[in-house]
């Protein structure tokens, strides 16, 4: 196996003796099909066992291990060096966030935001189990499918300029939560879930960048989510104060 | 409490130059000044049609001015730009069912230019143009 | 120290966890319940498990159909009426998670789908394309935000149980952000923290899944039950190990070796089957062991594909064609493609048996309840036993719904009733040890051990000595060689200082955890002189069932090696017989 020699140029931070991040660089000598994640971990294991960052799954499920590469937000275990030419790489950890200690964000912010919008179902009404599944054809599951799959490893927010200009924004990976809960037609529960998706810093923040979307390693595209609920947001508002005997 | 989460800094007012695609979305933001310029001098042209013959024929000759063909052409591209910018994100928050699937994008955003090219040709032939 | 009051702690926010969490919210909302967990829930390993769960829910299938599946695959050593409880209770969980939002995959009539699985007679396995687990992991944990009385505390790390007057107290854990220690006071705790596969190189398993729970409960007195058990899943990618999941071969993928043969064919498993016309519980669609330990055997013939990771079969799905397989297999191709550079639409994917679960685990009677009173698990990381001598794919994901509820049922009872109160002077005592204890972990001296030294001998020795085939000199060396690394990781120094995310002082306590872990399965190997399921003795070909028809139980023994003792099988309809898997009418 050919190796290639790569310096890596990796942030740090220890918030009990720094007063500002650094930059430390470590020569890893990489095998070609290698993801940025087995670098890092070879300079846990070899090379400086003080770094820290979080990784599971190493197989792009999880979400554990997102970091800005070279700029880029990207998660670590499925980008492959072989993509990256030249023979330094830059690793910090996800912008916008606060950070913890080296490649370790803050996640409280999202936690919160994501129970905020309520993203469970909220069926009409209950069936008991005993009733069976609710009936769902592969077409109703199709609407949605696409929304259920984030992993919540919060690229989406290290890209959007808006997050960061206004850290109240709901934000791209919650608000495509919300969009798959209203999309399913088991529940019932968008009324609900409008209180946060309608005020300001819900869908209204968005610029529509598009950034989320780019860089989503899952294809969830959250400004696509964002950009329908604006629309159903607006028929909601247009139907309310134009038509006001369709009024509840 | 060992705890000092860091926060790093985002410009305020130059965050757009951090990357390509912060760029590309302020200038499909931006482009849209020169709609709002183009609106204005049509304005113009109004109030001048309201004003008598004389106002009018100053306005068309003023019209005519290279300076004017210059920004008529540079307003054109940019508004080129961002309605091609827009279209090219409409599937986005179009989704539209269609058998097992969604309508493709490409159809999507060729729909979008096709009202465009035919719209502009009635438009044309309507001005005598064609 | 911080003391936080609880009735239930739960240890473990993976599927377990969180059905556990849920089902206490539901049952009393009342009850104080602590979720801890050492990552953000959603980052739980759980979230891996790519093919289905099973459960039976359409009209051609039986209950007692998927017990004599479950129970001949296990090799006879599951426990029956924790076997019959839970094929009961299946369907009716996995159709809970459907009124939780779970996305199944549906028939065109709006049911749930089912496809086929290993060693399953019939179609039973729901799945939500073949991100099965990761749906499902979600799910919970979006439904578990509904209640207020689930208190989460993300990355707290649980070092140690807090045990006095024969019954739990609590437990004691290092919030990773701060480096504080935090001490719960509870009557109950659950550990639903998974299993070990980590004390292995090649593993489908995440980093985080290095049998903690385990360790706590064996350190505090409670057994590790079969721990002998490791199941090779047999389609794992060379060099990462990650897993292309059973439903590769439920949808009609098959297995090659280097001349193109299906060879499963020689190994009990035939006759070869059309292609693209899979037949249940035959060739491809045989027990995860058989398959592992039929590659072992073509390795030995050199009928094995030589790669740059090693020797590799291939499993070949090109004749599905692209469309079935991006609808129900998208995420494998993907990893297929990105990691080894394949696309199983035109090629065939170079596969390798890697290890993928842990049969045996925390011993637990059919309430999900082990011998330390106050004390539950659920999930992996116990050992009810439905898994047996080798797990059903597709039942692991059916038994942390099962299982996590009936934990904390268990637990509400327990606390509503017989739980005595809190000895809180013992309690602060313990946990008091505790802290001291992690504090002189920074004060270690320097024995020129590192951690990754130290983690990479015990994980060889593991592969070497307790891999698919095993005999009296390998399983001995190393047991001998886990013994000397307990005693030599002592010598690893902390060179991370800071109290604050310090992944090193976590490795380290991970490190402990394995090492014990890892030598229940070899010192339960060592005893078992019999080949059953997953264990397989090049010395013992047969399974012995008048000496072995039981579990084994590995008591610690402090830094010495376990003691194992043994357990009957709990028997109630199926006698032991021949598992068939030829193909013939059963």
């Amino acid at each position: 196996m050919s190796q290639r020699q790569i310096t890596f140029e990796v942030l740090r931070y220890n918030p009990e003796a720094d007063s500002a991040p650094w930059i430390q660089t470590y020569s890893v000598p990489c095998e070609e099909e290698w993801v940025i994640l087995d670098a890092i971990n070879y300079i846990k294991d070899h090379l400086d066992s003080t770094l820290s960052y979080r990784w599971s799954c190493h197989m792009a499920v999880c979400g554990s291990c997102g970091m800005t590469v070279n700029g880029e937000p990207t998660l670590s275990c499925k980008a492959f060096l072989r993509d990256y030419k030249g023979s330094k790489i830059r690793v910090e950890p996800l912008t916008h966030f606060p950070v913890e200690r080296d490649l370790v964000v803050v996640l409280d912010d999202f936690m919160e935001k994501l129970q905020s919008v309520k993203p469970y179902l909220m069926p009409k009404t209950e069936k008991p189990v005993e009733e069976g599944e609710y009936k769902q054809t592969p077409r109703q599951l199709k609407n949605y499918k696409q929304y259920t799959m984030c992993i919540n490893c919060m690229l989406c927010y290290a890209a959007c300029p808006q997050y960061a200009l206004n850290p109240e924004f709901i934000g791209p990976a919650a608000l495509a939560l919300t969009h798959r809960y209203n999309l399913d037609s088991r529940d019932a529960g968008r009324s609900e879930r409008q209180e946060v998706v309608a005020q300001h810093e819900g869908v209204w923040e968005c610029s529509f960048v598009g950034a989320c979307s780019e860089v989503c390693p899952k294809d969830v595209d959250p400004a696509g989510a964002i950009q329908q609920m604006k629309i159903a947001s607006t028929v909601d508002w247009h139907l309310e104060h134009l038509m006001p005997w369709r009024r509840k | 409490m060992s705890r000092n989460p860091y926060m790093r800094v985002v410009p305020k007012t130059t965050w757009y130059l951090r990357n390509g695609r912060y760029l590309r979305y302020m200038a499909r933001e931006v482009t849209c000044i020169f709609i709002g310029l183009y609106a204005i001098i049509l304005t113009m042209g109004l109030v001048r049609l309201a004003q008598g013959p004389d106002a009018w024929n100053r306005y068309i000759a003023g019209m005519a001015e290279p300076v004017a063909l210059v920004f008529h052409l540079v307003a054109l591209g940019f508004a080129c730009y961002h309605a091609m910018g827009w279209f090219n994100v409409t599937p986005k928050a179009m989704r539209i069912p269609k058998g097992d699937g969604f309508v493709p994008d490409k159809t999507i955003i060729g729909v979008h230019y096709g009202i465009w090219g035919g719209v502009s040709l009635v438009l044309l032939i309507l001005m005598g143009v064609l | 120290m911080e003391t936080i009051q609880s009735d239930v702690v739960i240890v473990g926010a993976g599927g377990a966890g969180l059905r556990a969490a849920i089902a206490l919210a539901e049952a009393d909302p009342k009850l104080r319940i602590a979720l801890l967990s050492k990552v953000y829930p959603m980052r739980s390993h759980t979230c891996a498990a790519e093919g289905g769960a099973a459960g039976v829910v359409k009209g051609d299938d039986s209950l007692d159909l998927h017990f004599d599946d479950t129970v001949g695959g296990g090799d006879w050593l599951c426990d029956q009426d924790a076997v019959e409880f839970f094929i009961n209770e299946a369907p009716r969980e996995l159709t809970r998670l459907e009124h939780w939002g779970c996305p199944w995959s549906r028939e065109s009539t709006g049911a749930v789908g089912v496809r086929p699985f290993g060693g399953m007679k019939i179609m039973r396995t729901w799945f939500a394309a073949d991100k099965t687990g990761f749906h499902l992991l979600h799910t919970l944990f979006q439904t578990s935000l509904k209640y207020p009385s689930i208190r989460r505390f993300d990355e707290v790390f649980t070092t140690d149980l807090l045990v006095a007057d024969g019954r739990i107290q609590g437990c004691c854990a290092l919030e990773m952000r701060s480096g504080a220690m935090l001490q719960f006071q509870a009557p109950a705790v659950i550990l639903c923290t998974g299993g070990a596969g980590r004390v292995f190189p090649f593993t489908t398993n995440g980093a985080i899944k290095t049998g903690d729970g385990m360790a706590l409960a064996y350190r505090a007195g409670v057994p590790l039950k079969d721990m002998e058990f490791v199941q090779y899943h047999p389609t794992g990618l060379p060099g990462t190990g990650i897993l292309l999941t059973e439903g590769c071969r439920g949808e009609g993928g098959v297995l090659r070796n280097k001349n193109g043969d299906r060879y499963l064919k020689d190994y009990g498993m035939g006759p070869e089957t059309p292609l693209g016309e899979p037949v249940l519980k035959t060739m491809e669609l045989g027990p995860r062991d058989r398959l592992s330990q039929a590659f072992w055997h073509e390795q030995q013939k050199g009928n094995t594909v030589p790669t740059k990771w090693g020797d590799c079969v291939y499993l070949d799905m090109r004749h599905l064609g692209e469309q079935k397989i991006n609808e129900r297999l998208p995420f494998v191709r993907d990893l297929a493609k990105s990691y080894v550079g394949v696309d199983m639409v035109s090629e065939q994917v170079p596969i390798r048996p890697v290890v993928h679960y842990m049969m045996g685990g925390i011993h637990t009677d059919i309430h999900a309840a082990t011998p330390l009173p106050g004390l539950f698990a659920a999930g992996e990381c116990a050992c009810v036993s439905i898994n047996g001598a080798n797990r059903l794919g597709s039942n692991s994901l059916t038994e942390l719904l099962v299982f996590g509820r009936r934990a904390a049922e268990s637990a509400a009872a327990y606390v509503n009733s017989d739980a005595p109160p809190i000895d809180t002077a013992a309690a602060d005592r313990q946990a008091a040890e505790a802290e001291a204890r992690i504090h002189a972990l920074f004060d270690r001296a320097d024995g020129g051990e590192t951690l990754a030294g130290i983690r990479t001998a015990m994980t060889d020795t593991m592969e070497t000595g307790a891999g698919i085939y095993r005999d009296e000199a390998l399983l001995t060396d190393t047991a001998n060689t886990l013994a000397a690394l307990r005693r030599r990781q002592g010598g690893i120094a902390l060179k991370d200082k800071s109290k604050v995310f310090n992944t090193e002082l976590t490795q380290v306590l991970e490190l402990a955890c394995m090492l014990e872990v890892a030598e229940t399965v070899a010192v339960s190997g060592l005893a078992r002189k019999e080949s059953r399921g997953s264990h397989q003795r090049l010395d013992y070909v047969d399974r012995n069932d008048s000496d072995y028809l039981r579990h084994s139980m590995a008591y610690s023994q402090g830094e010495e090696a376990p003691r194992i003792d043994y357990l009957d099988v709990v028997i109630t309809k199926s006698r032991p017989g021949v598992r068939d898997y030829s193909g013939a009418k059963s």
